[in-house]
């Protein structure tokens, strides 16, 4: 029986995937095919943008630019991250300065960051610092706000719960609050990745002469379009490849969370 | 834990009552316009070893008493004592299980976690933790759970767990607020004779409140009955029925008829 049963499990499986993959096959055969006798400056054919690319970045040396762009990413979304936590659980634990500080953050928070953009480049120049300053500013509020969001909205039982256990405040924060509020804080992780990966970019396109957003707008200047279009598609690669790790992550981190949902709903 | 002289501290136990209620009052915002008496005047006294169940119309505010006997609550005027000290916080050897297990379990943490909390809050050295969890677990009758997410076990499993928890840390008085509530009928009954179990086993003293009259008289010793909000004791009930009770034994018999028509007509006609 098991084995049938394995079987047909497999099945599904493939089947599901097959499913997941087919539509996005079918973009590539048509991206492929239509654009096989382009002449347009603008849309060259998919397989000499495939040719560049392998001869640019897997062959070549543009490889540097992405380094490049990728160490102030990892810079500039750790420290937003980090800040983002921890000023967001400051802001649940003293919740009378908070309630006091909350309106100027969000008069900051609503100023979109490329707005800051000038003024960031008058003060820090055009280095990497202007850089990482400039994905922070931008990425750290969808953590922020989710963390605080996250702790003010623990279950007030599992509070109760605490006090019952005669938890330490550090105890309740450490074994309550914060795996309560950590799927909250793990949605404002997600978006502020997508943040910093966006600004990240933008940040290369002022004043810069390194990076894969340099490097796209500057093969669009030189007219060489097939160039940009290798430079967006690494940067589609690189958007997904970050996404993929972070849900890897998340399973690890949330996987009680994920299997209670499961569970719940299935009643 | 460095405790009183245990001579005296036995003196003490056998003169004087484990919790002791002196003319509770709450009112919640309490000064204001807005203010509500949810607890009028409530007094009462539970022995060392005693099993009282606290029942009510719904609404009577006995989610309120209990955390006010809990310590979770301060009371607006009257006075708590817990084995003569005057409650401030929830005392050391007081455990509280809520009603809805699936709040009050960390559904992060695994069975063997959630039950080692109070213990790793009081210090508990690692090995020591261990065989506590087991023994805990094995009071409660479930097998082998502990690596198991609350989630993954039913209704009934779940609050055998909260229950192991907050025998942990060995408590001289279990608090509970409609143990039983969230659970379905055959379960129910399980559970109400597993804590007579455990408490017989354990010589534990319990104070139950529920809204179940059947269940009360099923458990307690005496019931202390409120009146609708705000909560007065309207009457203290002795139940003097056998032990060991059998669900269908007590259940059936003429004694427990008796005292089930006398508490309904009580709650009835007080809401």
């Amino acid at each position: 029986m098991s084995s049938g049963v394995t079987g047909a499990v497999a099945l599904r499986w493939v089947w599901s995937n097959v499913w997941r993959l087919w539509f996005s096959a079918a973009v590539l055969v048509l991206w492929w095919v239509l654009s096989a006798d382009s002449t347009s400056t603008f849309f060259p054919p998919l397989q000499r943008i495939l040719e560049r690319l392998h001869a640019l970045w897997i062959v070549g040396d543009a490889r540097s630019e992405l380094w490049s762009s990728l160490g102030h990413f990892a810079v500039g979304y750790t420290v937003a991250g980090v800040v983002g936590v921890g000023v967001g659980a400051l802001l649940w634990k003293f919740r009378r300065i908070g309630d006091a500080v909350s309106p100027v953050l969000y008069f900051v928070y609503v100023i979109p960051t490329a707005a800051l953009l000038p003024a960031i480049v008058a003060i820090m120049g055009i280095g990497s610092a202007m850089k990482i300053t400039i994905i922070v500013l931008a990425a750290v509020w969808p953590t922020m706000l989710n963390t605080l969001d996250g702790m003010r909205g623990v279950d007030p039982l599992k509070l109760d719960t605490a006090k019952v256990l005669h938890m330490s405040a550090l105890r309740t924060v450490r074994t309550v609050v914060v795996p309560a509020a950590m799927p909250q804080v793990m949605a404002g992780l997600r978006h502020s990745l997508q943040v910093a990966v966006i600004m990240m970019v933008v940040s290369e396109l002022i004043a810069s002469q390194s990076g894969i957003g340099f490097f796209i707008l500057e093969a669009q200047q030189r007219f060489a379009i097939t160039e940009m279009w290798t430079g967006i598609i690494v940067l589609a690669l690189v958007g997904s490849v970050l996404t993929v790790v972070f849900i890897a992550v998340e399973r690890v981190v949330l996987a009680w969370y994920i299997g209670a949902r499961a569970v719940e709903r299935k009643g | 834990m460095a405790g009183p002289d245990p001579s005296v501290a036995a003196a003490k136990r056998a003169g004087e009552p484990v919790l002791s209620v002196r003319t509770l009052a709450k009112a919640y915002d309490a000064g204001t316009s807005r203010e509500k008496l949810a607890i009028a005047e409530v007094s009462f006294d539970v022995a060392r070893g005693e099993f009282v169940c606290v029942v009510g119309p719904s609404g009577a505010g006995k989610t309120t008493l209990l955390r006010c006997l809990s310590g979770l609550l301060g009371p607006t005027s009257g006075e708590v004592r817990f084995e003569g000290t005057p409650l401030r916080a929830v005392p050391d050897r007081l455990s509280v299980v809520f009603q809805d297990y699936s709040r009050s379990l960390f559904p992060w943490l695994t069975v063997n976690r959630n039950v080692a909390v109070p213990l790793r809050v009081a210090g508990v050295g690692k090995q020591q933790r261990e065989a506590r969890i087991q023994e805990v677990l094995h009071a409660v009758r479930l097998g082998d759970v502990g690596r198991s997410y609350p989630w993954q076990l039913s209704g009934g499993m779940q609050q055998r767990v909260a229950i192991a928890r907050a025998l942990a840390q060995q408590p001289d008085m279990l608090l509970m607020d409609e143990p039983f509530a969230s659970v379905d009928a055959q379960t129910r009954f399980d559970l109400e004779d597993l804590i007579l179990e455990v408490r017989r086993e354990l010589d534990i003293t319990v104070v139950l409140v529920t809204h179940d009259i059947d269940e009360a008289v099923y458990l307690a010793d005496r019931i202390v009955v409120l009146t609708g909000a705000p909560s007065r004791v309207q009457e203290i009930v002795d139940v003097p029925l056998e032990r060991p009770r059998t669900q269908l034994g007590t259940r059936s018999s003429e004694a427990f008829g008796r005292l089930r028509r006398h508490l309904m007509e009580l709650v009835t006609t007080s809401s």
